[in-house]
């Protein structure tokens, strides 16, 4: 659905995004990742045809976004960043307008029937009415969300949705996204993770320009560890706990936690490069006669995966 | 383009901003036909015309300063480069919207043509003739003052830059008096706005003061445009 390649695009003698090249698929729902300033923005702006790139080509549905602008544009929905409304409209009149402007069918019947099933669908049906600057700033964005969908946007593009709502309006709001990408293609900008993690089921995470990783949420983890980390809770003395994880030769590394459970110890244990320590770790201590309270694997958030990712880019930028 | 243009037009009467141009050209154009015909007891509307020259050079900049710069401004110039839609269609439907508000406010002088008819016998070609110079002079001048705004994000910037062009536009009249180098003053002389509007006043309609002003409108739109896809490639 979208083609991306070689996508530059420079700012005088900046360089804002340097030779980007993926492809999504039809109803894929892809997080668009990366620090304030890595390129997000940029990359979104061309990908709806905002600005154009200094090199490389887009082709949206099979247009390209440089050749055949408007049949391009015509399939996208865009939901920018920081959006302005004419504010001296009223939703269904705003909504109405942009049928206007992105070509929707003519037919009154029709556009009021899909006009009413896109407010329906964003919640925004008991303030079709109101003007939109009487609105609040969770509502306004649920005004931009629903003109993203007018006309059945085959891509839907979402730059920072979520930013300036509060908890209920961002639950709300990525419920709507998730809604969307069963019929559409979604690409969503975020630099919260934990947004992305909610949303998508891949990732491409853009660094200074770069791709850092592209690839299914859950690989985005694996691709990074270097060992297996797992925490326990053993009971007994500290000493007896790190002579048994002494013994192990597959452990590489092992530090101490604070103490949660009287009469027990907590430890942080890392395997070798491979090796899966857990049937290890269960039989050291039972052969010492130690109880094995607890036993899961360290769970690698996303904060952290993404701030190691960005960070070898930085030290490969540097190589350079 | 025409959902740029219907939204415009509705954008003016929403605010306060057609109706004040429109109020100020009828008030204006209602004064000078009270004091001149009325008073004056005469159906002779060149005066009035004449007249209406300053008043449109200083309302046009008014009229057009919001179009391009207040999207700049609001960032709503992102929908708009984002939708369907050439540059050349935005610009051409806020350039109409502005069209169809000056044509509202200057159409007070045919209101007062028809007023004199009553009294005494108009002369008819002459005051169309005043009406197509009046409009085409408009056509120009909107096209100016639209590229103006497109350059700034600031309508108070936009409106000053409008007067300035609107006054230098008046006085290259006088600078041509004053150059000594033929080619300046001819070049001034053929520039000028009012030298072109002047025969229209008599009822003369001549076709290349016609082509001028159209000429000068379809130049101003085509570099807005440009300005606009500029502002992609940078």
């Amino acid at each position: 659905m979208i083609e991306v390649n070689n996508l530059v695009k420079k700012y005088g003698d900046k360089v804002a995004i340097d030779g980007l090249s993926f492809n999504i698929k039809e109803g894929e729902v892809v997080g668009l990742l990366g620090l304030n300033g890595a390129g997000k923005s940029t990359t979104m702006n061309c990908l709806t045809g905002y600005i154009a790139p200094t090199e490389g080509s887009i082709k949206i549905g099979g247009y390209d976004l440089l050749k055949d602008p408007n049949k391009a544009k015509k399939i996208i929905g865009y939901l920018p960043e920081i959006f302005s409304f004419y504010t001296d409209m009223r939703i269904v009149e705003y909504l109405d307008y942009v049928c206007d402007i992105k070509g929707f069918t003519k037919d009154k019947k029709a556009r009021k029937e899909h006009i009413e099933a896109i407010c329906q669908q964003t919640g925004i049906s008991h303030l079709s009415g109101r003007m939109i600057r009487n609105l609040s700033k969770g509502y306004k964005q649920r005004v931009g969300f629903a003109q993203a969908l007018i006309g059945n946007p085959k891509v839907i593009i979402l730059d920072e949705p979520t930013v300036g709502l509060d908890p209920s309006q961002i639950i709300e709001i990525r419920q709507l996204i998730k809604d969307s990408g069963k019929e559409s293609t979604v690409i969503v900008s975020s630099h919260i993770l934990s947004e992305i993690q909610a949303i998508c089921s891949r990732i491409i995470l853009i660094h200074e320009g770069h791709i850092a990783f592209d690839g299914p949420i859950e690989s985005i983890g694996k691709n990074i560890t270097e060992g297996r980390e797992v925490i326990v809770r053993v009971k007994g003395k500290r000493e007896d706990v790190e002579a048994v994880l002494k013994s192990i030769p597959q452990i590489a590394s092992f530090h101490h936690m604070e103490v949660k459970e009287p009469g027990c110890e907590d430890f942080t244990v890392e395997g070798k490069e491979g090796s899966d320590i857990r049937e290890l770790l269960f039989k050291g201590f039972s052969e010492k006669g130690m109880t094995l309270l607890q036993l899961y694997g360290k769970e690698i958030s996303l904060e952290s995966t993404f701030l190691q990712l960005t960070g070898q880019e930085r030290k490969g930028g540097e190589k350079k | 383009m025409i959902s740029i243009f219907k939204r415009e037009v509705r954008s003016y009467f929403r605010t306060p901003l057609g109706y004040v141009i429109v109020a100020v050209a009828y008030f204006f154009s209602g004064y000078y036909f009270f004091t001149y015909n009325l008073y004056g007891n005469t159906t002779d509307l060149t005066k009035l015309f004449e007249l209406l020259f300053p008043i449109v050079l200083f309302l046009v900049p008014v009229l057009t300063m919001r179009l391009m710069s207040e999207e700049k401004r609001s960032k709503t110039d992102q929908q708009l480069l984002t939708a369907p839609i050439s540059r050349l269609g935005i610009i051409v439907g806020k350039y109409l919207s502005a069209v169809v508000v000056f044509l509202i406010a200057i159409s007070g002088t045919l209101v007062d043509a028809i007023i004199a008819s009553f009294y005494g016998k108009v002369d008819w070609p002459c005051v169309i003739g005043n009406f197509i110079g009046l409009c085409l002079l408009g056509l120009a001048l909107i096209a100016i003052c639209l590229f103006l705004s497109s350059i700034t994000e600031s309508q108070v910037i936009a409106a000053v830059l409008g007067f300035a062009v609107s006054l230098f536009l008046m006085l290259v009249d006088a600078i041509s008096y004053v150059v000594k180098s033929n080619f300046l003053k001819t070049f001034f002389e053929y520039i000028s706005f009012n030298e072109r509007y002047s025969p229209f006043t008599l009822g003369i309609v001549e076709l290349q003061n016609v082509l001028f002003f159209l000429t000068i409108a379809a130049l101003f739109i085509a570099i807005s445009t440009a300005l606009l896809e500029r502002k992609r490639w940078n």
